[in-house]
């Protein structure tokens, strides 16, 4: 057998079952892992090594009295330390939450427990989610496995850096405009936005609360798909989540691809996107034809204006949403200031960070007296037009594909000082939230030694279809074997 | 029409934060830059548009009326910066509602 | 109305904004208890203490008692409602945000009828909508302030009178809101409580000189936790402004609160400027699609409301008007009313016995009719033994009055005391006849021997066989003794 950390989440799984090897012996494996390229790579906040090793031994005390165990069994995981877990610090990679202990599980915390999978920590990650590098964690960079001096993408880098690094086989990020599928772009891994409203939202903390989606994070596509079938499915906690059809991962893997009508929106493939990343999703394109596939370029014409909606529906609903950091309940509260308004102003000043401030102040804006109409309500009527425009490709094709990011990875603290540029790295990736629709990212080339990702999206609750191009291409290829080495 | 440092201290009062004058100044910068981007939306005719709250059109999600246990007080107290006396203790309130 | 005859006279305008917690088990968006009292912050949980993470899910029970009330109040239902986030800071709202409905309340357009003194009125209702409610403050000996969030997210009714408002005058106000919590507590909405809170209602007023067109600048008055205080707080403060515009002073846009003890109203908050409550569509939740059949549903497990009931007790039982609002005060009074009059026949001994009877002895015990011991069934049984004279009228006010504290049935109680005998003609005879055996010592009594007295009880008592009611033998006795009341 391979080192367990060079295993796929699936393969673990099965030799758990089997008995082949010991929940604790995975957990222990991957907890080593992290020692040795953690210092290097700071993917996690927080490292829960005696809860992991209960964990796992109560997966193999179950296995050795025969009691049934889970579809995850003793899968290592990382979760992004914006999701809720009872008793384990949940900072958001802020320090407003610095050393907060939530009294609950998120729902999908709970749920990978019941699979049977091992948390061994939390993830690092934009303050709130909000970034695209995961510089702006109040605990500082995470670095890209594949080249230090670079970032992971974000906001869900740690989560997409720990499982490139296997230092977790898979990990659960979030993705608001594209925080998982950029970092999973950027660190050669898979990643999956799935439908809103397919996996539940209760215990992530809230950044757009219209377009936050929990997603799974792993090293293949059915990795990715095992994870998914285990957090999915209507949850009475959240309103938002829908109850769909199931989603099973064998569904992905069985089956072809022949026949799977392929749209390439031009409006992905303009200015602004890197030659090399170009040319490696066109080569995409063409060997998923020869796979049986049809693909054909079309047009949304809306799309360029997915940007500028996100930029005022996202910052709307944050500033309302991180309202409730006041000082009062959880969380810092900042000395200085008269009385409790000034002790919120001062918590609030002391706690978050610049750009978190910057969206609070653009999403208070827009909402203000007089541009509500100008900037929010006419946000929203361009998301509809938005939809439709992926309502209309739809109706032709199965299946978009597109760069997932216009750029490999770029340098730490290249783009700090220029907001904006910053925010152009989630270009490809935004009107899948717009659209609500699910989007897949997977490694499909190289670019000075960095990946390259490839975007797939699908129908609303179609991630059945989604996934199995994407894992159709990926047997085909083979960028997701490539592993970086992580040079300390 | 950008705005103005006094706009952005209005609405940092909005948003109870308390900027330093560098901040300010910065924020104000950036956030002009952003803003910019938002005038391309006034290109597209939105007439007669619905707005899109929700991308999924779903409808009378309600729980029905049974009251579940709550947390135990201590746990939902654990967090707070100040409790006194089982509530949430908070400095003299200057503020009206 | 304030103003004299010889100044400018001033006519106010009264518009209301009442709020009343639903009465449904559990909370609003989650499944913490409904209720009152209780040790601090023991009924929270993430979502309702705002805790990150947490998320709403909107309770059935109380969407359907928002539109119960409105269709109550004769409102038009919306098809589609939608909840929506009203933002700002406050320590008592743990998410600096209210979730409530903006644009789309769940009704909107009724009205309610009142009868104050002054003459029948429609006061128009703009909007019912459904909120939740905030936590509680307190203060702690050292000037900081506590916040417990056992109230945060109960489900709260708002309730806004239409503008240009309709009321003018103390006595409306009053009268709207005993209207309003008598229809309320009659459809099982809201338990009416003002001196608990569950029930709390904001008037704004404003006056103006007669004839002018322009409203005046309104003020907000809060703290007023009974009727009383309604009809004294709203005639204080139309008081108040008149005078200051009198004087050619100016009113103040600000909130006053209601003192009791002083009887007048003190400044709380001047309002410089509307707040800025930035609302927006919550996208946490979703719209609520109230078709014609859930709201027929609703409709027609609508109990008969007050007014309606008022009507047809004229009608049907020939009440006066003024019996029959007495007896519609609320659905329980109705009830109570109806089954009993229906058992004895009488409606009209039924109506006299409740409004004197049964509504002195709720009144010396303070509680509510519901929480009387004796039934419609007891009165009912009462007042068939006076029909058919097995008691006489004067023993019924005894008999009620035992039941009213036992709870034992009339009957029962009739029976125990009809063996003792009380009457003074029946005694008056056993009276003769003892006295007519025991010449002596009815002299030696009426002389003065005080100690005879026993045993002239005692030779009646033996007489009757013990059943004599020895108070009122001692009673009779004494009458006829010389300088007896004979
Ligand atoms: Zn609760």
């Amino acid at each position: 057998m391979k080192p367990l950390t060079h295993c796929s989440l699936r393969a673990l799984r099965d030799a758990v079952r089997s008995g082949e090897v010991s929940a604790r012996e995975v957990a222990q494996a991957h907890l080593d892992r992290i020692t040795e390229v953690e210092p290097a790579i700071s993917a996690l906040l927080a490292v829960t090594a005696d809860d992991a090793l209960a964990q796992a031994d109560a997966v193999d005390a179950a296995r050795s009295r025969g009691d049934k165990i889970g579809p995850l069994a003793g899968v290592p995981i990382a979760l992004k330390d914006v999701i809720c877990t009872r008793g384990v610090a949940t900072t958001c990679g802020s320090r407003i939450l610095a050393g907060w202990k939530p009294p609950y599980d998120a729902t999908v915390a709970a749920r990978i427990r019941e699979a049977g999978a091992v948390m061994l920590g939390k993830a690092n990650c934009d303050e709130f989610a909000m970034g695209s590098s995961t510089e702006n964690s109040a605990y500082g960079p995470t670095r890209n496995p594949w080249n230090l001096a670079c970032v992971p993408g974000g906001s869900s880098g740690g989560s997409a850096a720990a499982v490139a690094a296997r230092e977790v086989a898979g990990s659960l990020g979030s993705d608001t405009g594209g925080s998982i599928r950029q970092p999973a772009a950027l660190c050669g891994i898979v990643g999956l936005k799935p439908t809103y409203g397919r996996v539940s939202r209760f215990g992530l903390v809230a950044y757009a609360s219209s377009l936050d989606q929990i997603g799974p994070m792993a090293r293949s596509v059915e990795d990715a798909a095992l994870l998914l079938e285990a957090i999915c499915g209507l949850d009475p906690l959240d309103s938002t989540s829908v109850d769909a059809a199931p989603f099973t991962a064998t569904a992905v893997t069985r089956g072809d691809i022949r026949g799977l009508r392929i749209g390439v929106p031009r409006e992905f493939l303009g200015d602004g996107v890197d030659g090399p990343v170009v040319a490696a999703v066109r080569a995409a394109v063409e060997a998923l034809c020869a796979m049986g596939a049809t693909a054909e370029e079309c047009s949304l014409r809306t799309v360029r204006h997915s940007l500028a909606t996100y930029y005022i529906l996202a910052p709307a609903e944050a500033s309302s949403n991180l309202a409730r950091y006041d000082g009062v309940r959880f969380g810092l509260r900042a000395e200085g200031g008269s009385g409790h308004a000034g002790m919120t102003e001062a918590s609030r000043e002391a706690g978050f960070g610049a750009e978190t401030k910057q969206r609070i102040l653009v999403g208070t804006y827009a909402l203000s007296a007089g541009y509500y109409d100008a900037y929010y309500l006419r946000a929203q009527k361009v998301r509809t037009l938005i939809r439709r425009d992926f309502d209309a490709a739809f109706e032709r094709f199965d299946v978009l594909v597109t760069p997932t990011s216009p750029t490999v990875a770029f340098g730490i603290g290249e783009k700090s000082d220029d907001p904006l540029a910053m925010k152009l790295a989630d270009v490809c990736t935004l009107p899948a939230n717009m659209a609500g629709i699910p989007g897949v990212s997977i490694p499909c080339g190289m670019d000075r030694g960095l990946p390259i990702g490839l975007q797939i999206m699908g129908r609303s609750f179609d991630e059945e279809t989604t996934l199995r191009a994407a894992y159709a291409y990926e047997q085909a290829t083979h960028w997701h074997t490539l592993r970086p080495e992580v040079n300390r | 029409m950008p705005l103005t440092l006094d706009d952005v201290r209005r609405v940092a009062r909005l948003a109870r934060l308390e900027l330093t004058d560098d901040e300010a100044a910065v924020q104000l910068r950036s956030i002009n830059e952003l803003m910019e981007r938002f005038e391309s939306l006034r290109e597209l005719d939105v007439e007669g548009i619905e707005p899109t709250a929700h991308s999924a059109p779903i409808n009378n999600v309600l729980r029905e009326d049974a009251a579940r246990p709550s947390l135990p007080r201590d746990e939902a107290l654990a967090g707070a910066p100040d409790a006194r006396e089982g509530c949430f203790a908070v400095p003299l309130i200057l503020e009206a509602s | 109305m304030p103003g004299t005859q010889t100044e400018t006279p001033y006519v106010g305008s009264i518009g209301m904004e009442v709020h009343a917690e639903l009465l449904t088990e559990s909370k609003m968006f989650c499944g913490c208890r409904n209720a009152f009292g209780g040790k601090p912050n023991t009924r929270c949980c993430p979502v309702c203490l705002g805790l990150p993470g947490s998320l709403p899910v909107a309770n059935r029970l109380a969407v359907e008692l928002v539109i119960r009330a409105a269709l109550a109040l004769n409102c038009a239902i919306s098809p589609i409602a939608k909840f929506d986030r009203k933002n700002y800071f406050y320590p008592d709202l743990p998410k600096g945000y209210q979730i409530s409905q903006y644009d789309q309340p769940i009704g909107s357009g009724g009205w309610l009828d009142i009868e104050p003194e002054a003459g029948p009125r429609r006061v128009r209702i703009r909007r019912v909508h459904l909120e939740e409610d905030t936590g509680k403050l307190m203060h702690l000996p050292t000037g900081e302030s506590a916040v417990d969030y056992n109230r945060s997210g109960v489900p709260l009714m708002e309730i806004v009178t239409e503008f240009p408002p309709d009321m003018s005058s103390a006595d409306e106000a009053r009268a709207y809101l005993v209207k309003l919590r008598a229809i309320l507590t009659c459809i099982g909405v809201s338990d009416g409580k003002m001196e608990q809170g569950s029930l709390r209602c904001e008037p704004n007023i404003s006056v103006r000189p007669a004839g002018s067109a322009a409203f005046g600048t309104k003020t907000e008055i809060k703290n007023l936790n009974s009727f009383r205080a309604v009809h004294r707080g709203v005639q204080h403060e139309l008081a108040r402004q008149s005078a200051l515009l009198r004087r050619g002073d100016r009113v103040a846009q600000e909130t006053r609160g209601w003192n009791e003890a002083r009887g007048e109203t003190v400044l709380q908050r001047v309002k410089e400027v509307e707040q800025e409550y930035r609302y927006f569509p919550e996208p946490d939740l979703r719209p609520l699609h109230i078709d014609d059949a859930w709201v027929a549903s609703i409709r027609a497990s609508l109990p008969e409301l007050p007014d309606t009931a008022r009507v047809r007790l004229v009608e049907q039982y020939g009440l006066s008007a003024t019996e029959a609002d007495l007896l519609t005060q609320t659905a329980a009074w109705t009830a109570y009313f109806e089954r009993a009059a229906g058992l004895c026949g009488n409606a009209r001994a039924t109506a006299n016995w409740m409004m004197g009877e049964l509504a002195r002895l709720l009144n010396a015990a303070g509680i509510e009719i519901e929480q009387c011991k004796a039934g419609p069934e007891a009165l009912a049984e009462l007042l068939a033994m006076v029909e058919s004279s097995k008691i006489s009228g004067k023993m019924a006010k005894g008999v009620w009055e035992a039941a009213f504290e036992s709870g034992e049935a009339p009957a029962a109680i009739a029976a125990r005391q009809g063996e003792q005998i009380s009457d003074a003609d029946a005694l008056g005879a056993v009276l003769d006849s003892v006295i007519a055996a025991q010449p002596d010592v009815w002299s030696a009594l009426c002389a003065g021997d005080e100690k005879k007295l026993t045993f002239m009880v005692g030779q009646i008592m033996k007489q009757t066989r013990g059943k004599a009611n020895p108070g009122e033998v001692n009673r009779l006795l004494r009458d006829r003794m010389p300088g007896g009341a004979q």
